[in-house]
């Protein structure tokens, strides 16, 4: 596969945020440096050749014993092109942050949330990144590779029933309605 | 809200905004008849009128990506049964293809032929049950049935063809796990008219009903632009009236020598969304009968002796043939892609999924992701139920297609 030419005008318009171009299996691979994700997100999508408009994917891959450690994946297609691009940001092992794309592409928005919960990657400036598919209180992240398979989570304490009615008026004795 | 003090006036003469009405919390879910698998949607109501809304996923989390990171390739597809489990077919496809494209296997033909066939015939047992299972929460108990009817039907061509209703795991990398049986295509041939019968007495129960079409009829309306911006994929995004199909905008298989049109909604609220799923089935009835027409003679399976295990005679009757097949199946041996990394994705039930695989040449996958297409459909109930009523939860979240199994992995 050759390599389309708004690659090349990413390049320039970006600088030394691309890192690497390549073209395995006959997808199109671009490594971009953490810091930088946003603009280059943004250009990608404005571009007239590019256009890309929908977000496809985000996960993560742990290349544990490598440095770095980490690698985020997205995926991005364009409808009006029949495109796709695979993006690529590598991360430490020591402080795996990057900043959220959530600005530029709103549906990565559970994305982010679940890529944090199985694999502990912090999104700068996310809106609400908490765990999605686990629950508040579980230790440690599983789909990285120093996580036992058979690892039990401790017995969670049990939990007070939730207190929905926090309203004055909801409580017994002053709502006129309800004494 | 402060309840107003006022002297009794009569019940009739009360105006709608001098109701007192009081902000309420209210749980639909996790355990809800309406909620098919398990998500728990909760709302703000005055009155009957949503004023905000936030959804909680995760109940039916298994560790897809785990368990398939330790298991061989082989045996990590059987887990992509348990995804889109109405149309498990197609994920099995989307699963191997993946596989086929790391390690440059061709599959043959009539290989191609038949996994395009069955995906078919899945994603018309997959629309006519989320149809029928719409239609019933919103009160159209009979055309659930008339749809359960068609369902059967179809789900006994998958059994006749592979031996299972639901887990089929059908697909193989290379090919198939069998051809299909003698006799499979005249069953066939003789069910599709039956279907579309079915499929047109669906269509006379609800198209033109009007509680029906009073309850779909503009409610979470999605404008296309919003639809692009929420990454939907399948039927929801082709019903706001984006043209993005994966069977046409990526062929894979044989979709480029099918004739079928790709159909799109306008106003892309829930009725839109009924007529585009009710049109995709007739499409995907055409290209049954296409597949049946063409399909061509000759093996199913791919002869390369990385993937696919040799046929029995050679197993018992000569020596390459017996070495071939426990390099297959020991431990620790089996399929064993080149180190590398790609995507691949088909068009499932609720929309594009994609399967994005990283080998390291070892015989356990290093990484095999699942792009749900349910998880921003999910991601923009708040979006649909703004300013709806209470009741029109139930219309929103039945279009959606939710699958369990799919979201939460």
């Amino acid at each position: 596969m050759e390599i389309p030419s708004y690659v090349n005008r990413l390049k320039e318009a970006c600088g030394a945020a691309i890192e690497e171009v390549s073209t395995p299996l006959g997808d199109l691979v671009v490594l971009v440096k953490a810091d930088q994700i946003v603009e280059a997100l943004n250009w990608l999508k404005e571009d007239e050749e590019a256009l890309f408009d929908h977000f496809m994917d985000l996960t993560a891959v742990d290349y544990i014993g490598r440095e770095p450690r980490f690698e985020v994946v997205i995926h991005l297609v364009s409808i009006p092109k029949s495109q796709r691009i695979r993006i690529k940001v590598h991360l430490d092992e020591d402080d795996p942050v990057m900043p959220t794309i959530t600005p530029v592409y709103p549906a990565a928005n559970w994305f982010e949330r679940e890529c944090w919960d199985l694999y502990g990657v912090h999104f700068t400036g996310h809106p609400n990144l908490t765990r999605i598919m686990l629950y508040e209180g579980f230790k440690g992240h599983p789909l990285r590779k120093d996580y036992p398979i058979k690892k039990t989570q401790p017995l969670m304490e049990l939990r007070k029933p939730e207190v929905r009615r926090s309203d004055e008026a909801f409580e017994p004795g002053k709502n006129p309605n309800n004494p | 809200m402060a309840t107003k003090e006022k002297e009794f006036i009569g019940a009739a003469e009360i105006k709608e905004e001098e109701i007192p009405v009081e902000e309420m919390f209210l749980n639909m879910g996790p355990s809800h008849p309406s909620m098919h698998g398990i998500v728990r949607i909760m709302v703000r109501i005055t009155g009957e009128r949503i004023v905000w809304s936030d959804v909680e996923i995760g109940y039916l989390h298994r560790g897809f990506e785990k368990s398939c990171e330790n298991n061989s390739w082989n045996s990590a597809q059987i887990y992509t049964d348990r995804l889109n489990y109405v149309s498990p077919i197609i994920n099995n496809v989307g699963y191997c293809m993946t596989v086929e494209k790391l390690m440059g296997i061709e599959v043959p033909e009539r290989g191609e032929y038949v996994r395009t066939l069955v995906s078919e015939v899945s994603r018309i047992a997959d629309h006519i049950t989320a149809l029928g299972a719409a239609a019933m929460e919103v009160g159209a108990f009979t055309a659930f049935l008339y749809a359960m009817k068609a369902r059967e039907w179809l789900y006994d061509l998958i059994e006749a063809a592979c031996g299972a209703r639901i887990t089929t795991n059908f697909a193989r990398v290379g090919g198939l796990c069998a051809d299909l049986p003698e006799g499979w295509i005249a069953d066939c041939k003789t069910m599709m008219p039956q279907v579309e019968g079915v499929i047109v007495e669906m269509d006379k129960l609800l198209t033109r009903n009007r509680i029906f079409v009073d309850r779909m009829k503009g409610v979470g309306a999605v404008p296309p632009d919003k639809a692009v911006e929420f990454g939907f994929t399948g039927p929801l995004l082709r019903a706001s009236g984006v043209p993005y199909d994966v069977r046409r905008a990526f062929p894979y298989s044989v979709y480029d020598r099918m004739e079928f049109t790709v159909p799109l909604g306008t106003n892309g609220d829930c009725f839109d969304r009924f007529l585009v799923r009710m049109e995709e089935m007739r499409q995907s009835v055409r290209i049954v009968y296409q597949c049946m027409e063409q399909l061509p003679e000759g093996p199913v399976n791919s002869d390369d002796k990385r993937a696919y295990r040799p046929a029995k005679s050679n197993v018992y009757g000569n020596i390459e043939g017996l070495m071939n097949q426990f390099k297959l199946v020991m431990h620790n041996h089996g399929i064993n892609p080149p180190p590398g990394e790609t995507y691949c994705s088909v068009e499932g039930g609720n929309g594009e999924v994609g399967f994005y695989i990283v080998s390291d040449g070892k015989d356990k996958p290093y990484k095999c992701r699942c792009r749900p297409p349910c998880l921003p459909l999910v991601q923009a109930i708040p979006y649909m139920l703004r300013d709806h009523f209470i009741a029109d939860v139930v219309p929103v979240f039945g279009s959606l297609n939710m699958i369990g199994g799919e979201l939460d992995r």
